[in-house]
């Protein structure tokens, strides 16, 4: 029994509905720029953040949005704005490490087990759960918690905790294609099991893969803000969406802007990732066509 | 008979892996840097030579770390997870003394959660296409990315700060306050849990909607509120259960953070603080008592499937 959320689950549009527009579709197109924005904003954020987010002018501290500051600044003085601009990074590049580590390391064993069967599969199934006795997130509190905390340490951590969904996803997407006749075919001309399972069924479950990545990345993001909005991830200081939720918390009624403006960027994010996701789903499985 | 062997069988599973966590969560210890005699005196500052001596006589710290894991082991199935670095108090005492608030919480949660979650989704899966099912989908969608405390500091600032409907922090003291108090961290911590459910529940009512006997039972003329109620919410009923499993492990790191962000003394709370402050006995209790959470749950779950599809009782041991 698996109590993950299957991928149909998550879709938009269930199996049954009356088929829609070719291609990706207005929102998702929507999502993909707000993404394509945020990394650009990532990548130049030094040129276009009005200040140094680390900056602490304290005769400008708790103001409210103004010319001079946008959105306003913190309890240390420093430019909301820019703490959001460069906040980018650690929401972009740590999701997408763990998403793609445990993509890596789940299609693997995935693969492996679900080809493979005998004992691999059993070992690497009773670890699995023995992982979920424990959610995840709570996991990675204790863990990092007791390692003494950073953000590098929680990507490192994540990607341990995040595999083993992946496994079972691809797991049995594995398991419906091995009875297929063309995997029977591509054995029957001789070919070892470790190709056919690479060349012939890894194409055939991609669609399965790189929407489980994108989900991935939505649960890193969720889980490494969480972990900075307990105190557990990012080192005070930095400029986070997560951290600064959390320190501004207490100015909520001076300074709104401190708070939900990061809050609302990581759900924006989140939700725009979750759309992709399903979106390339139904576009590479071609369910579309099917019907 | 059938079903007694089922239910042993999962029985024996649930112990063999609740002993596999208890050894990791015991190895918790072990795995934080420094001496454990240290940390378990609460940092070097307090290690005076003496005060070391004892903690290692009191842990068997110099015996090897199964033999240390088995002390343990005895004293946790007694309910003795030993004393917390921070309040020298019992950690049973400090747990049972945060627990209600998180249960109170997760119980309101969960009434708003079926209350809402399983009439939108079954209005979702049977005006399947119409305006409210897409909003109904979209919702979900979002209600399920959106991290818990992006919509904590969201509720709190629309309903506490600007409409003072609510308070924004605190557990409140009485039973009438207490519920007033924990409404909107409540109503958060549904939210993710009405989109996994009412999803689910829009997905499975589609799915019965279709089914041979629905349609025959329409032909027949039986009354809407038998078959919608009747037949299609029970067959329903059985998908929605199998990912009951994933919102409870969504509910507890929920809470963890729902709590935080109201500032609420529970469990939640309990474990973030003895997190930061590396009180090592408390985190293992919470950890342990989480697992032994989400491990009964799950064995429930399998129980009640029997309970409600007569055809799996037939197919058990086949």
């Amino acid at each position: 029994m698996t109590f993950d959320v299957r991928l149909s689950d998550l879709s938009l549009e269930q199996p049954g509905d009356e088929p829609g527009r070719e291609g990706l579709g207005v929102l998702a197109w929507l999502c993909l720029g707000f993404v394509v924005l945020l990394a650009v904003v990532a990548v130049i954020a030094p040129l276009i953040a009005p200040y140094d987010p680390y900056l602490q002018t304290i005769v400008d501290s708790n103001q409210g949005p103004s010319s001079k500051h946008l959105l306003g600044t913190d309890e240390l003085g420093r430019d909301i704005w820019s703490q959001l601009i460069y906040g980018t990074r650690t929401a972009l590049v740590g999701p997408t490490i763990v998403a793609i580590g445990a993509g890596l390391l789940g299609t693997f064993l995935g693969l492996l087990t679900g080809f493979r069967g005998g004992w691999v599969d059993g070992v690497t199934m009773r670890v699995i759960e023995i992982v979920y006795a424990v959610p995840p997130l709570i996991v990675a509190i204790v863990l990092v918690g007791i390692l003494g905390g950073g953000y590098w340490l929680a990507v490192v951590v994540l990607i341990f905790l995040s595999a083993p969904a992946d496994v079972r996803v691809v797991r049995s997407a594995v398991l419906a294609q091995r009875e297929l006749p063309y995997v029977a075919a591509a054995r029957a001309v001789g070919l070892r099991g470790a190709r056919v399972a690479t060349r012939h069924v890894l194409p055939n479950i991609t669609p399965t893969v790189s929407a489980n990545v994108l989900l991935q990345f939505v649960g890193a993001l969720v889980a490494l803000s969480g972990l900075a909005f307990l105190g557990l991830g990012v080192a005070p200081g930095t400029p986070d969406w997560g951290l600064m939720v959390a320190e501004n918390r207490s100015n909520l009624d001076i300074n709104p802007w401190a708070v939900i403006a990061p809050a609302l960027l990581i759900t924006l994010l989140a939700v725009s990732v979750t759309i992709l996701g399903d979106r390339v789903y139904e576009l590479l499985s071609g369910r579309r066509s099917v019907g | 008979m059938k079903i007694a062997i089922f239910v042993a069988r999962r029985l024996v599973a649930m112990v063999a892996i609740l002993l596999v966590v208890s050894f990791l969560v015991f190895c918790l210890l072990s795995l934080a840097p420094g001496d454990p005699a240290i940390i378990l005196l609460g940092g070097p500052s307090k290690a005076t030579p003496e005060a070391v001596a004892k903690v290692r006589a009191a842990y068997h710290l110099d015996e090897p770390l199964i033999a240390q894991y088995w002390y343990w082991l005895q004293g946790v199935l007694r309910f003795d997870f030993g004393r917390s670095i921070r309040s020298q108090l019992p950690v049973f005492d400090s747990i049972h003394e945060r627990f209600p608030i998180t249960a109170a919480l997760a119980v309101y949660s969960f009434i708003i959660t079926v209350v809402i979650a399983i009439p939108l989704g079954l209005a979702a899966g049977v005006r399947r296409g119409t305006r409210l099912d897409r909003t109904v989908t979209a919702g979900s969608l979002i209600g399920f990315a959106a991290p818990v405390f992006a919509l904590a500091v969201f509720l709190i600032y629309v309903f506490a700060v600007q409409l003072g409907w609510f308070p924004v922090y605190g557990a409140g003291k009485g039973t009438i306050d207490r519920i007033y108090h924990l409404t909107l961290p409540a109503i958060t911590l549904a939210i993710g849990q009405i989109a996994i459910i009412a999803r689910q529940t829009r997905a499975a009512t589609m799915d019965v909607a279709t089914q041979d006997y629905v349609t025959f039972a329409r032909v027949r003329a039986v009354p809407a509120r038998t078959v919608w109620g009747g037949y299609v919410l029970r067959n329903a009923s059985l998908p929605v259960i199998t990912i009951s499993g994933l919102v409870l492990a969504f509910a507890l790191t929920g809470a963890v953070l729902v709590e935080q962000s109201f500032a609420l003394p529970g469990l939640g709370t309990l474990l973030v603080d003895s997190v930061n402050a590396l009180d090592v006995p408390v985190i293992q209790a919470i950890t342990l008592l989480t697992a032994f959470v989400i491990l009964s749950f799950n064995l429930i779950i399998d129980v009640a499937y029997f309970a409600l599809d007569p055809r799996l009782r037939r197919g058990v041991g086949a």
